[in-house]
């Protein structure tokens, strides 16, 4: 029987998030390749795309069951930008509604085997946070202009502390990106090699493997949990920070 | 010290950092039902913010798991 560590040299537990070339492409000296990554961001999209075009292609008045999941979808994150925004958040729905249901179909296509999860880069979902917090600061710039500054000193706070308070604000908000995108990133890397570990001891251990597989099968399903949560609390956040920059401490 | 067994050492130290994520799930999660026992109208309100706490509180112990994966695996 194959130890523990045979089994993890055989089949490295971090082996799953290589990126693989699939089509070799080169364009000007730059290698554009088709990598596993690649394709299934283009099949997270295509899937999205196709199923809210069959879904609402009918548009009927009482709504069959491919309608219903997209108007749940839909009335899902209305709520949550109604709820945390307010009406002025409404222009943003778009792209709360499309970051949302890519980070979600993301999520769960990595979940199938021998998939690849194009959450589990951080270079994805880095650049996910990047560019709300870029779009968020340079929305809050727009709506008050200078006067944005005042996100970083809350009112009622007594003068003498304002030397402490204004660097921790500032600090907090810059460091606002980094926790955005390791959170997804690490949940997804974590979770995933979890699984993988699990499956070693599996084999490991033969006929007693048992237990460990139904310890796999409850953990399969916290991450499926997991999977939708982290888009989740991806959106919300996002809904916060939007609502930070057009409303700043109104409420 | 061999660096093999520094790196080992690292990790499982890194991986410290999810007791702290268990004892916040745990306190977030104790605190909604004996919350929610007390006012269950006001319960189903408050599923969300249930969600986003718990997503949270893991996060941050995760962070310390990552940490330790990347020891293991990259070094």
């Amino acid at each position: 029987m194959a130890s523990v560590k045979e089994i993890f040299e055989l089949h490295p537990p971090m082996h799953q998030f290589e990126i693989k070339q699939w089509i070799p492409i080169e364009i000007g000296g730059y290698d554009v390749s088709l990598t596993n990554a690649g394709a299934f961001m283009l099949g997270t999209v295509a899937l999205i795309a196709l199923f809210l075009f069959s879904a609402t292609s009918k548009r009927s008045l009482v709504p069959g069951r491919a309608q219903s999941v997209a108007e749940l979808a839909y009335g899902f994150i209305a709520n949550m930008l109604r709820d945390n925004v307010g009406t002025a958040g409404m222009p943003f729905f778009p792209f709360v509604f499309s970051l949302f249901t890519y980070i979600l179909v993301a999520n769960f296509l990595g979940m199938m085997p021998y998939a690849f999860t194009v959450t589990s880069h951080i270079i994805v979902t880095g650049a996910f946070a990047l560019f709300i917090f870029f779009g968020v600061t340079l929305l809050g710039f727009i709506k008050h202009g200078p006067m944005f500054l005042k996100l970083f000193v809350p009112s009622g706070v007594p003068f003498a502390l304002l030397p402490i308070i204004v660097p921790i604000e500032i600090i907090s908000y810059l460091s606002r990106p980094l926790s955005l995108s390791v959170r997804l990133f690490a949940n997804m890397l974590a979770g995933h090699t979890m699984l993988k570990v699990f499956a070693g001891f599996v084999i490991a251990l033969g006929i007693a493997g048992a237990g460990p597989l139904l310890v796999m099968v409850a953990l399969t399903a916290l991450e499926f949990l997991v999977a939708f949560l982290q888009a989740y609390v991806f959106a919300v956040l996002t809904c916060i920070y939007i609502n930070d920059a057009i409303h700043m401490h109104e409420h | 010290m061999e660096p093999a067994a520094a790196k080992l050492i690292g990790a499982g130290l890194a991986a410290i950092a999810l007791a702290g994520a268990g004892v916040g799930i745990g306190t977030i999660f104790g605190n909604y039902l004996s919350g929610a026992l007390r006012n269950p109208a006001a319960a189903p309100a408050q599923f969300g913010n249930l969600l986003l706490g718990f997503a949270l509180a893991e996060a941050t112990g995760l962070f310390g798991l990552v940490i330790a994966l990347i020891l293991l695996f990259v070094f």
